[in-house]
């Protein structure tokens, strides 16, 4: 199985990087957007007995190192290869 | 007094700040590896330097956090032990769960390395005791990831438990409420953004003023 896990700032976290990115976008004329953010992508396989122990198990590497809870919100996908 | 500096790969202000603190005297100085889980119980304080930890991967301090030793160094300082966390030790000691919040990139997005004021906010902490509350210190900062950040329902916890240490004058990075250095409620846990570590000589020596803080503190323990 793979897993794809995505960290953001969480909502309430300014990210300048996507600020900056965006104020580009839009002088580059794509003027119809909003709320930019920039994340990171973490994938990993991962071998366990089934999907719903694989969810649980990449949730806790989430919540212990993979993402800061302070100011981060992560979500994961396990997908069968 | 026994003073130990932990060395993570990737630190690189250790021997700044035992140059700092060797010359500020009085001070039994040894160099800790990360690796390493030594009995701490007979120090009188740890210190977690700058530097770039693992190189900053996923984020600054996150995998120094996690090292063998700082098992060790929250064990001591749930035991209310001495810890001061500079720049990236601050980034662990926010990682690692001994202070609240965290450190995210600079609002500017540029790497900042400069000369700044603070304002000394109290001296009722051991890393203060010495220094006026309202006073200005004159300190260097340099570092990519400085902007504290912490919910307002927890600012006003710090605020009512006197936690708060040192504010910017010029927020430079965008911090919550200025906040450029910060102690746990019992107080023996610091950690800052600025370097007093290089300030203890030539051009400024308001760093020195922590480290006598320490001392006298120390002193009055022993």
């Amino acid at each position: 199985m793979k897993a794809r896990i995505h960290v953001f700032y969480k909502d309430g976290v300014f990210d300048p990087q996507g600020n900056t990115v965006e104020e580009s976008l839009k002088k580059m004329g794509f003027s119809r957007i909003k709320n930019l953010r920039i994340g990171r992508v973490i994938d990993l396989e991962v071998d366990y007995p089934s999907k719903e122990e694989a969810k649980r198990e990449v949730t806790k590497m989430c919540e212990k190192l993979l993402a800061n809870p302070v100011i981060e919100s992560f979500k994961h996908e396990i997908m069968e290869t | 007094m026994k003073i130990g500096i932990i060395t993570f790969p990737g630190s690189n202000c250790d021997d700044d700040v035992y140059d700092s603190l060797m010359r500020s005297g009085g001070f039994e100085l040894t160099k800790l590896w990360h690796k390493d889980t030594p009995e701490l119980s007979d120090y009188k304080l740890i210190v977690l330097p700058g530097g770039f930890s693992y190189g900053d991967y996923l984020r600054c301090g996150a995998m120094a956090a996690r090292s063998p030793i700082m098992e060790k160094v929250i064990e001591f300082a749930k035991r209310g032990g001495l810890v001061i966390g500079i720049c990236n030790g601050f980034q662990i000691l926010c990682e690692s769960g001994l202070l609240p919040g965290a450190l995210a990139r600079n609002l500017s997005l540029n790497f900042i390395c400069k000369d700044i004021k603070v304002t000394v906010e109290t001296s009722k902490t051991p890393w203060t005791q010495t220094i006026e509350a309202r006073s200005t210190l004159n300190l260097p900062i340099a570092h990519g990831e400085g902007r504290y950040i912490i919910s307002e329902e927890d600012y006003q916890e710090l605020i009512k438990n006197g936690q708060v240490v040192l504010t910017y004058q010029d927020n430079p990075n965008g911090s919550t409420h200025q906040i450029a250095g910060l102690c746990n409620k019992e107080k023996n846990v610091f950690g800052l953004m600025p370097h007093p570590e290089r300030a203890s000589d030539l051009r400024s020596k308001d760093g020195l003023k922590i480290w006598q803080s320490l001392k006298s503190f120390l002193g009055q323990q022993s």
